[in-house]
Order: C-alpha cells, then sequence, then structure tokens
C-alpha cells in the first residue's frame, strides 16, 4: 500500500512500526513479571489457592462462640521431598465451634545428626473457608531452627470466625514442611 | 532448494546475484536464501526430534524397561517437544513466511533483511546449546517441555543451557515475527489492501501479533526460574512464600497462544492450496480472516484449560471450559469454509492437495478430541494421559507439519523449476497419511484406558495398542525419506523447463506472476494490484527479464 508514497515516507513508517513493536516486546516481557504481584493480590481477594491470610498473625480476636454450629477441622502433614523428618499433627482432626479460639499441637523431629532450618507453609481447603480460618499463633510464621535429632512441640492457636458460609461443614488445614536451611544461610549472612 | 539459484544466467546483471560459497549463505539478507535456510534447519530439526520420537516408541514398544534408562526416556520426551516445536514447526513456518510473504505481497524483501539474518544465524546455535545438555554430565532437561518447578529446578548442569537456549529461540522468533508484521503493514504493492491479502500473509501477520506477544512472557518466566534456582529468589518455591501453580499460569498464558501460532499458518496454507485445486475462489474469504482473528484472540483467555487439575475454583473451571469450546465455532467456519471451497469444484488431487485434504480430515478429529478435554469433568480422567498426547499429535502432525508438507510440494516448483516426481509424492501422502493414524490412533485408546504420559513402563495389558504405535511410529519416519529424496531431486535435480509460470492450473496470487525458477530478486518495483486481488501490470520482476 504504502510503496506508493515514496521512499522516505515508507521509511519512516517501517521505522515507526518496529518501535512500536519492540515495545510491545518490552511490555510483554514486563506483563510476565506482572503476573506474579496480580496473582497474589488474586489469591488474596478471592481465597484462591487456600493461601490467603495463612501466612498472617492474627493479632486479637473476639471470642464470641457460636455453640449452635460444629464445624469438622481436619490437620494434614505433608513433609516436601522426602526429608528425613517426622511432622504430624497430635490429633488427625476436631469438632469445632466457630468463633471459639482451639490449640493444635503439631509434633516434628529432625532425623539428621545436623542442625536444619524448617518453614512450614499453610494451605487452607475450601479456599472460601480461608479468610475464616484466623491464627493468633502459629509455627508457620517463622523459620524453625531444629537441632541434630531435636523433637519439638510446636502449637497453633486458631478461630474460625463466625462468618464462616454455613454450607462449609469441613475445613481442612495443611502443612507441607520444607527444608530452608540453605535458604536461612543465604538470607543471615549479609550480601551472600 | 534456492541454491539453484547460484547457477542462474543472471548473476551478471547490475543487482548483486548470491555470492559464492558458504559466505553467500551466512552473509545473506535474502529472503529467498533465508526462507531456504529456515526450511533446511527445520527439517535437520524435525530429523533429530524425529529419532528422538524413535527411541520413545521402541521403549514403549514393549512393557518392562528394554533400551534406555527412565532418566533418559524424560530427557527423550523434554527435548523431542523442544525441538519439534521450537526447531521443526517454528523455524518451517518462518521459512515458509520468509519465502512467500514478500511475494504474495509484492514486496522486494522482507523489511528488516540484517534483522532477517541475525534471526536465523541464533537458531544454530540456540539449538546447539539444548543438544549439547545430551552429552552433559547429568544428562538434558527431563522435567517436560513445559519445566514446571519443583521439578525442573532439579535439573543438573543442563538447567542453565536451557533456560538460555529458551531466550535465544525467543529472540529469534520475535525478530521474525517484527519482520513479518512490519513487513506485511508498510511493504504491500499498491492497490493490495488488507482484505486482498493472501490468507496465508493474513494468518501470518496475526501469528506474528501472537508471537509478540506472547514470546517475552515465557522469556520471562524462564527467567524467573533461573533466579530461583541460582539467586535464591522464591517466584514458584513455596518455602519461601512463591507458588509453583503460579509458573503453570504464566506458562500457559505462553503455551495456549503458542498452539495457534503453530496451526495459524497452516490453516492459510490449506485456505491457498484448496482454492488452487478446486479451481474455485476461497468460500467466505472474510470470514476466514474474521475467524483467524477471534481464534488469535481467544487463545489469549483458555489457557487455564491446561490445568483443570490444579485446582481451581469451580467458576475459573467453568469460565475456561466454555471459552475453549468456543474456539471450536470460529475453527469451524474455517472447516466448513473448506468443504464448501471444495463443493462442486472441478478437484484434482495432486500432492500439495492430497496432503491439504489430509489436514482437513485429520485437525478436525484432533479438534474433537481437543473438545471432549476442554470438559473439565471428563478432563480430570484425561489429563496426563496418552488421549492428551494423541490429542495434540493430531493437531500438530497431520496438522501443522502435513501443512508444511503441502507448501513446500505446492511451491518447491516455483522455488527450483523443478516439478517433484508426483508419484513418488502420492506415494509419500498415503504411507504418511495411513501410518500417522497407526501412531496416534491407538493412543487414544490408551489413554481412555488410563495410560499415562511421561512415563517408560506400563501395565501389560496396554501392550497391544503400543506395539502398533510403535510400528506406525517408524513406518511414518522412514516414509518421509521419499519426501527428503524427492525434494533433493528438486533441488540439485537438472530442470526440464517444463514448469510454467502459473505452475499448476488455478493458481492465483502475485507469486505465480513472477517466472520459474523465482529470480534471487523480484517485485523490485512494485506491481500495481486491480480490484478482483490479481495484478494489473506485473511490476518488474527481475531487471533481467
Amino acid at each position: 500500500m504504502s510503496a506508493d508514497l515514496g521512499p522516505a515516507e515508507t521509511k519512516r513508517r517501517k521505522r515507526r512500526s518496529v518501535w512500536e513493536l519492540a515495545l510491545l516486546t518490552v511490555a510483554m516481557f514486563g506483563f510476565g513479571f506482572a503476573m506474579v504481584p496480580l496473582y497474589n493480590a488474586l489469591c488474596e481477594l478471592t481465597g484462591l489457592n487456600g493461601r490467603d491470610k495463612g501466612m498472617q498473625i492474627v493479632a486479637s480476636v473476639q471470642e464470641q462462640p457460636d455453640l449452635n454450629r460444629e464445624v469438622t477441622v481436619q490437620f494434614l502433614t505433608v513433609v516436601n521431598g522426602g526429608r528425613e523428618w517426622v511432622f504430624k499433627p497430635a490429633v488427625s482432626e476436631m469438632k469445632v465451634h466457630p468463633g471459639q479460639l482451639y490449640t493444635v499441637n503439631f509434633v516434628a523431629e529432625n532425623q539428621l545428626d545436623q542442625d536444619v532450618v524448617g518453614q512450614a507453609v499453610p494451605a487452607v481447603t475450601p479456599g472460601k473457608a480461608a479468610r475464616h480460618l484466623k491464627k493468633t499463633e502459629c509455627f508457620c510464621f517463622n523459620q524453625q531452627p531444629f537441632k541434630a535429632r531435636e523433637a519439638k512441640d510446636m502449637p497453633v492457636r486458631f478461630m474460625l470466625d463466625p462468618e464462616l458460609p454455613a454450607d462449609v461443614h469441613t475445613v481442612t488445614l495443611s502443612y507441607t514442611f520444607f527444608d530452608v536451611t540453605e535458604l536461612a544461610q543465604r538470607s543471615a549472612k549479609p550480601n551472600g | 532448494m534456492a541454491h539453484a539459484h547460484a547457477h542462474d544466467g543472471h548473476d551478471h546483471d547490475h543487482h548483486h546475484g548470491p555470492d559464492k560459497g558458504i559466505m553467500r549463505w551466512i552473509k545473506t539478507t535474502n529472503h529467498k536464501d533465508l526462507g531456504t535456510l529456515y526450511l533446511c534447519f527445520s527439517f535437520i530439526m524435525f530429523f533429530i526430534g524425529g529419532l528422538m520420537s524413535l527411541v520413545i516408541r521402541a521403549e514403549l514398544f514393549q512393557p518392562g524397561l528394554q533400551f534406555v534408562d527412565p532418566e533418559f526416556f524424560n530427557s527423550m520426551t523434554t527435548m523431542h517437544a523442544l525441538v519439534m516445536i521450537f526447531g521443526g514447526v517454528m523455524p518451517a513456518f518462518t521459512g515458509l513466511a520468509n519465502w512467500m510473504v514478500p511475494m504474495m505481497i509484492g514486496a522486494g524483501d522482507l523489511a528488516l533483511p540484517r534483522v532477517n539474518n541475525w534471526g536465523f544465524w541464533i537458531l544454530p546455535f540456540g539449538f546447539a546449546m539444548l543438544l549439547s545438555t545430551l552429552f552433559m554430565p547429568g544428562g538434558a532437561p527431563a522435567g517436560g517441555w513445559t519445566m514446571y518447578p519443583p521439578l525442573v529446578l532439579q535439573t543438573g548442569n543442563a538447567f542453565p543451557m536451557l533456560i538460555f537456549a529458551v531466550h535465544l529461540l525467543g529472540i529469534s522468533s520475535i525478530t521474525g515475527a517484527i519482520n513479518v508484521v512490519v513487513t506485511i503493514l508498510n511493504m504491500r504493492a499498491p492497490g493490495m489492501t488488507l482484505l486482498k491479502m493472501p490468507l496465508f500473509v493474513w494468518t501470518w501477520l496475526i501469528t506474528a501479533y501472537l508471537l509478540i506477544a506472547t514470546m517475552p512472557v515465557l522469556a520471562g518466566a524462564v527467567t524467573m526460574l533461573l533466579t530461583d534456582k541460582y539467586f535464591g529468589t522464591s517466584f514458584f518455591t513455596a518455602s519461601g512464600g512463591g507458588d509453583p501453580v503460579l509458573f503453570q499460569h504464566i506458562f500457559w498464558f505462553f503455551g495456549h497462544p503458542e498452539v495457534y501460532i503453530l496451526i495459524l499458518p497452516a490453516f492459510g496454507i490449506v485456505s491457498t492450496i484448496i482454492p488452487t485445486f478446486a479451481r474455485k475462489p476461497l468460500f467466505g474469504y472474510a470470514s476466514m480472516v474474521y475467524a483467524t482473528a477471534s481464534i488469535g484472540f481467544l487463545s489469549f483467555i483458555v489457557w487455564a484449560h491446561h490445568m483443570f487439575t490444579v485446582g481451581m475454583p469451580l467458576a475459573a473451571e467453568l469460565f475456561f471450559m466454555f471459552s475453549t469450546m468456543l474456539i471450536a465455532v470460529p475453527t469451524g467456519v474455517k472447516v466448513f469454509n473448506w468443504v464448501a471451497t471444495m463443493w462442486r469444484g472441478s478437484m484434482t488431487f495432486e500432492t500439495p492437495m492430497l496432503f491439504a485434504l489430509g489436514f482437513v480430515f485429520l485437525f478436525t478429529l484432533g479438534g474433537f478430541s481437543g473438545l471432549m478435554l476442554a470438559i473439565t469433568p471428563v478432563d480430570f480422567q484425561y489429563h496426563d494421559t496418552y488421549f492428551v498426547v494423541a490429542h495434540f499429535h493430531y493437531v500438530l502432525v497431520p496438522g501443522a507439519v502435513f501443512s508444511i508438507i503441502a507448501a513446500i510440494y505446492y511451491w518447491i516448483p516455483k522455488w527450483t523449476g523443478r516439478m517433484y516426481n508426483e508419484k513418488l509424492g502420492k506415494l509419500h501422502f498415503w504411507l504418511s497419511a495411513i501410518f500417522i493414524n497407526v501412531t496416534f490412533f491407538p493412543q487414544h485408546f490408551l489413554g481412555l484406558a488410563g495410560m499415562q504420559r511421561r512415563v517408560p513402563d506400563y501395565n501389560v495389558m496396554f501392550t497391544d495398542f503400543n506395539v502398533v504405535s510403535s510400528i506406525g511410529a517408524f513406518a511414518f519416519f522412514f516414509s518421509q525419506f521419499i519426501f527428503i529424496g524427492n525434494m533433493l531431486v528438486c533441488m540439485f535435480g537438472k530442470r526440464d523447463g517444463k514448469v510454467s509460470d502459473r505452475v499448476w492450473e488455478g493458481t492465483h496470487g502475485l507469486e505465480w506472476t513472477v517466472p520459474s525458477p523465482a529470480p534471487y530478486h523480484t517485485f523490485e518495483d512494485p506491481p500495481q494490484v486491480g480490484e478482483n486481488g490479481e495484478p494489473v501490470s506485473a511490476g518488474q520482476t527481475a531487471k533481467a527479464h
């Protein structure tokens, strides 16, 4: 089409197209990275993936037990990548009333002859229950150092808030334990 | 293929003819030379990727472990995919675009010839890096071509090679795509309005936009993998607060448009070949253009159908299910248009037409299994089984690859000035069409019965179908040598002067107005295109003529 515009104009238009497309390329490269905060925001907003507030501490909660309602809370534990670790809940499930605080103990034991650092990552199923599971205390808020062969009792203090959707009768709280020894060492050393 | 030009009698006119010897190919900025290079490169890659698939099929010939380690088997499935997608199909389409897009729109060359040269010559280096991992301690990447973390982060020394190879291939694709877009938007001959462009040009324009929009996203995703492994970031590492599922979202945001990158140019090729041999204009040209554009748009909003089983909210599963099914509408428009083009046409069945017809039929079969996979509840059964393998091989082999073969049979007389051997071409078609079905049709049954992908061993009850499939794979592979031989004769054989400029009786379009073989330089002065899309004045195709 533009061949009848003369060589100078054609050249100008070509250059313009190239710049536009190069800009689009750079923008899409940026968009790939922008998907990370976008995804996290979306998960936060919808409770998708059961991540939501799982990693966040809730400073204070008001107890208003709803004694007419009983919900089953199940506890699941996974040790990532077959590490030499015992990690299990003291009870596998409990019946709770929304609006009341409960404590459940998790038992962890390092079976290696060396010090390790663990990090538990929580997930809640179903996703829509995630934001209603509030924790005032959890071992998952921090990295957990273990001496060689050390065993620990680790408590979680949690409450289901009364706004938990009525059709939720069972909530599963799962923890995956990761070995983050390397990561912890790296962040301990400045500029490391 | 264009090698023959080196011996043209036109070298001594005042335009530069091709240089002599190896430096011609290294330094060339000529779109025809680069098209030839792209096509030859892609055929080397098809051969290497094909050998890898034979390793896979040999191992799966019987249950139990016969020939290779499970680790090496997984390397083979990973590398087969990477080589075939990034080394085979994509460069082949880029090669066809190099050859045909300027000739179809009446341009002298692509807009950025040096970038074109650079874009091609990145590829051999990218693949040298990728393939060298086969000989490294720890072996080649074996975590699947989708590179899902955390598994892919366990790759050994091959890992950075994989990432940087993907970067290089991405740069090559993006430069190629920018080149095509700039050419099509700015260098069309006078009178060649957008809606008079041949469909191959249209589909490539949309493909190029898809490439520019998605390859950078892939580059970003693999860069994040790299920093997760070596620089202590936690984009996808759960223990550091990241999410492996996020990678799948980013990957498939690239990955789904990518599958249309692999098929849209094929639609263009088939839309060119069928009208030629049906001797009728393409039925519903405008609807073809709009269907292609809709497929391009929809490809960006369906990605999560690759990950239905990952644990998404119901609303998301429903959205991705319905949006995926929506793609069947524009695709259906295309298939019906091809059939309507043939309706009451005076058809003949030369080899390119046979491959185009094989494409329409078998690609549609692959589309149907795609519709089945789109249904979320049943996808939970099909996910990661051989049903998926059968589906995407149906759309990629008798889909994309058949169209590439059809295109080469169709245009090679124009490129080299010599007709291929029709008998051998037909033999090649029938062997290919039969054995591709022998290979992949049984895999539907295997998948439905529960055989998993990417596992070197299987339950003995799957043996019979696997035996059939392996026999088909070997026969298909060896049938392709007929094609290679046929093409070599066209490239290097003596020209018999029997090929006219139009080559086929029913051809239309600018590329058929230049002599056969196409001179080294065509359309240095653009032709004038009339109302019907046909040239009014032929333009000066080459000064020597």
